[in-house]
């Protein structure tokens, strides 16, 4: 919002020093007080720009407001479950940027069916914990009384809140795990599986990833072997399945894999999984290790004279902060990741306007640090909670709302949502996934550049997959 | 060769098993203290060395000079105004205490620092390595660590047998009530022992960071190849801790060789192989009282 950027000059100005990230928190957090703020400001400023979301009053002030003539209703109560300490940490990072932002669009109410309705964010940490983050969701359906429930980030966080969900038959949207870990792992007998009445879902899932892999790893010259690093947990056992995970596709492909087998996270020593990929040549690296344990087996190998041409690895390369992690002297440079989000991705929010590069930039204006990936995906949330609660009939009847969810159709910040389609399966809606590798960077140290767009040309692609140390 | 290889890995990650453990096993040694806040201090050291590090540009090694003094003070401190208090009340508010320090630690960290893995570069020396065959070769910094490990302990050595303070330690070690007879403030003692052992998680913290990356919760995992190092070499007992972390690796490093899957397992198996058959370590017969 440009708004945004003027309330932030002026508050600056203000004080006389630019705004740090504890400002911008004390000033964003509490949405009704920064929509004051606006307005005033905005009233203080002739030449103001757009008037609109700041100039409405947030819930708190209704009171004072002359502009709606609308009924206001009960407050609607969303629950956001998602990991901000322990291990998975990394992934709720961006949520007080994300919950900023989401109470400043929310700040003047949404319209159900003729009246307005002031809305309240209920925020807890799974603590990256599956039983607290059921215990989280229970609480904020039982105790709370939510109308609508929201979760993010890895199977361990989705799939506990959505079974509580489901259970007590809330209607919950989830995304930030691959679609299979989701489906599958929520199921009884996976063999046959059963729709679920109450949770949606949106991401992407293991045969896009393969296939991003497959096109990056055709850009460069290769003999073909491939060494896979493969960890005994969710990821590592999916991606290593020798019937539904990595090995087929490869081998129709052409390439051949080598995996030693499955190791445990935190792993101090990769001499032997070295050894074999030296044994067999391997010119290829590739899987889903934790960001440790990617920085312990790569210095190992530099130190055992292990150098692949190309280097796809999920989950540690996610943040910049990992690849830089791995030294200050290029030691990350041309690795490559998948990419869910980007600020190159030509979407823009159905709720702010915003774009990706505005999401992005507002994250690093706010915080200071480089943009991430769950940004997106987490702002994606909001937009579907506020378009589901637009076109609910009834907001006191739950499966009214959840009726509204079933037939989303929305072109969010992640790309277009869409439960309608039941491809491939009627809870999941999948979003585009392209390639990326790290490259020196200007602002920050590296910058992820999309390198592999084949399935989704519409995402702009700024170069050629670059061998490592070429 | 692959095993060859395998042994030589091993013993060289042995050395950070070691480094890890020393601190612990003084601490137990001394003040029969069992610290569960150990694996996040180490960690609480390596964002310390971060810290120094960004400041003021130096190489981790080097920033060592800094973070082991500050670990030491905290250390002394930690002990003269929480973990006195707890002892000799049983075993068991000692353990809470740390417990719970250990919980402060990780959120701490979590708050300042965030999730975001970090870690501390040293430049070439991470990568530089002696080939020796196609097969094996051994890195320099692997090989630092180990060395480093046996000097540490070498001081310690030298310091609990050769010195006032060190007599005074096995003193109050074997017999508390004794050694306060003949006039041992055994509570400033436990604040020095303290501080030593911070002072060596201190290093243990940098050559961790180093060799790989960290983030707030990674502590307790850390611990508990500590404490199967020290478990393995005999509780309290210095050059046992030294072997107890060497064998701890070869085992890991040998269990990963035969499968990645067996790598933790084979070093859990022999942890439970020690305690079923020789439950006082391999070096306690002769060192069990001893620091």
């Amino acid at each position: 919002m440009s708004n945004e950027a003027n309330e932030r000059r002026i508050v600056e100005a203000v004080l006389g020093r630019p705004l740090d990230r504890r400002d911008f928190l004390r000033l964003t957090g509490y949405a009704g007080a920064t929509a004051g703020l606006g307005a005033f400001l905005a009233a203080c400023q002739p030449s103001g720009g757009t008037p609109a979301p700041t100039a409405t009053t947030g819930p708190a002030a209704t009171a004072g407001a002359t502009a709606t003539a609308v009924p206001t209703g009960r407050a609607i109560k969303i629950g956001y479950v998602s990991p901000t300490t322990g291990p998975l940490a990394g992934f709720g990072e961006a949520d007080e940027y994300i919950l900023a932002g989401a109470n400043a669009a929310f700040a003047g109410g949404v319209d159900i069916g003729g009246t307005l309705h002031p809305i309240q964010i209920l925020a807890k940490d799974s603590q990256s914990d599956p039983n607290r983050a059921a215990e989280v969701a229970g609480d904020l359906i039982l105790q709370d009384g939510i109308d609508l429930m929201l979760v993010a980030s890895t199977p361990e966080t989705t799939n506990p809140v959505s079974d509580q969900a489901e259970a007590n038959q809330v209607p919950c949207i989830s995304t930030v795990a691959p679609w299979q870990p989701y489906f599958f792992g929520r199921q009884k007998d996976p063999a046959n599986p059963v729709p679920f009445e109450w949770t949606y879902h949106f991401f992407w899932g293991l045969e896009d990833i393969i296939a991003v892999f497959l096109d990056m790893w055709s850009q460069v010259d290769t003999n073909k072997q491939v060494g896979g690093l493969f960890p005994n947990d969710g990821d590592g056992n999916a991606w290593g399945d020798p019937v539904l995970g990595f090995p087929p596709p490869l081998a129709a492909a052409g390439y051949t894999i080598h995996d030693p087998g499955r190791y445990e996270n935190l792993s101090s020593d990769f001499s032997a999984q070295i050894g074999a990929f030296k044994t067999a040549s391997a010119e290829i690296v590739t899987g889903v290790p934790i960001p440790p344990d990617f920085t312990t087996f790569w210095n190992q190998a530099k130190q055992q004279g292990f150098t692949p041409k190309i280097a796809s690895i999920g989950k540690a390369l996610l943040f910049p902060a990992s690849v830089e992690a791995l030294g200050t002297n290029g030691e990350g440079d041309a690795l490559s990741s998948e990419v869910w989000w980007s600020p190159s991705h030509p979407f823009s929010s159905s709720l702010t306007g915003q774009t990706a590069k505005d999401l992005a930039d507002g994250y690093t204006a706010a915080t200071s640090k480089q943009w991430t990936q769950p940004i997106g995906f987490g702002h994606a949330l909001f937009e579907l909670a506020s378009d589901v609660l637009k076109r609910t009939t009834d907001i006191e009847n739950k499966a009214t709302i959840r009726d509204a969810l079933k037939v989303t159709v929305l072109d969010t910040i992640v790309g277009r949502v869409d439960w309608t389609g039941g491809v491939p399966f009627p809870n999941i809606s999948k979003t585009p996934l392209v390639g990326g590798q790290w490259g020196r960077g200007t602002t920050f140290p590296y910058d992820l550049v999309i390198v592999s767009n084949k399935d989704h040309p519409e995402i702009p692609k700024a170069g050629q997959l670059r061998p490592i140390g070429g | 060769m692959e095993w060859v290889n395998a042994v030589i890995q091993g013993t060289l990650l042995g050395g950070l098993y070691a480094l890890l453990a020393t601190g612990l096993s003084l601490a137990f040694g001394v003040m029969r203290l069992v610290n569960l806040a150990h694996g996040d201090l180490n960690i609480l050291a390596a964002y310390l060395a971060l810290v120094v590090v960004t400041a003021t540009g130096a190489n981790p090694l080097v920033g060592l000079v800094a973070v082991v003094p500050v670990m030491m003070v905290i250390g002394f401190l930690l002990q003269r105004v929480l973990l006195n208090f707890a002892l000799g009340g049983g075993v068991l508010p000692p353990v809470l205490v740390t417990f719970g320090i250990a919980v402060v630690v990780q959120n701490v960290l979590l708050d300042v620092f965030s999730a975001d893995s970090q870690g501390l570069d040293a430049g070439p020396l991470e990568n530089a390595s002696v080939t020796l065959t196609d097969q094996i070769s051994v890195g320099f910094f692997p090989l630092l660590t180990l060395l480093v490990a046996v000097g540490v302990l070498l001081g310690l050595q030298f310091v609990v047998s050769r010195t006032q303070l060190g007599r005074a330690l096995r003193a109050t070690s074997d017999d508390t009530e004794a050694a306060r007879i003949v006039g041992i403030d055994h509570r400033r003692l436990y604040s020095i022992a303290m501080a030593i052992s911070l002072g060596t998680v201190a290093v243990a913290g940098v050559f961790l960071g180093i060799r790989t990356t960290f983030g707030p919760s990674d502590g307790p995992q850390r611990l508990i190849f500590a404490f199967e190092s020290v478990i393995i070499g005999g509780l309290g007992s210095l050059w046992g801790t030294l072997v107890g972390g060497v064998a701890l690796g070869v085992a890991q490093a040998v269990g990963n060789q035969v499968n990645p899957a067996y790598q933790a397992l084979a070093g859990h198996l022999l942890f439970l192989a020690v305690l079923a058959f020789r439950p006082s370590g391999l070096f306690a017969r002769r060192t069990a009282r001893q620091v």
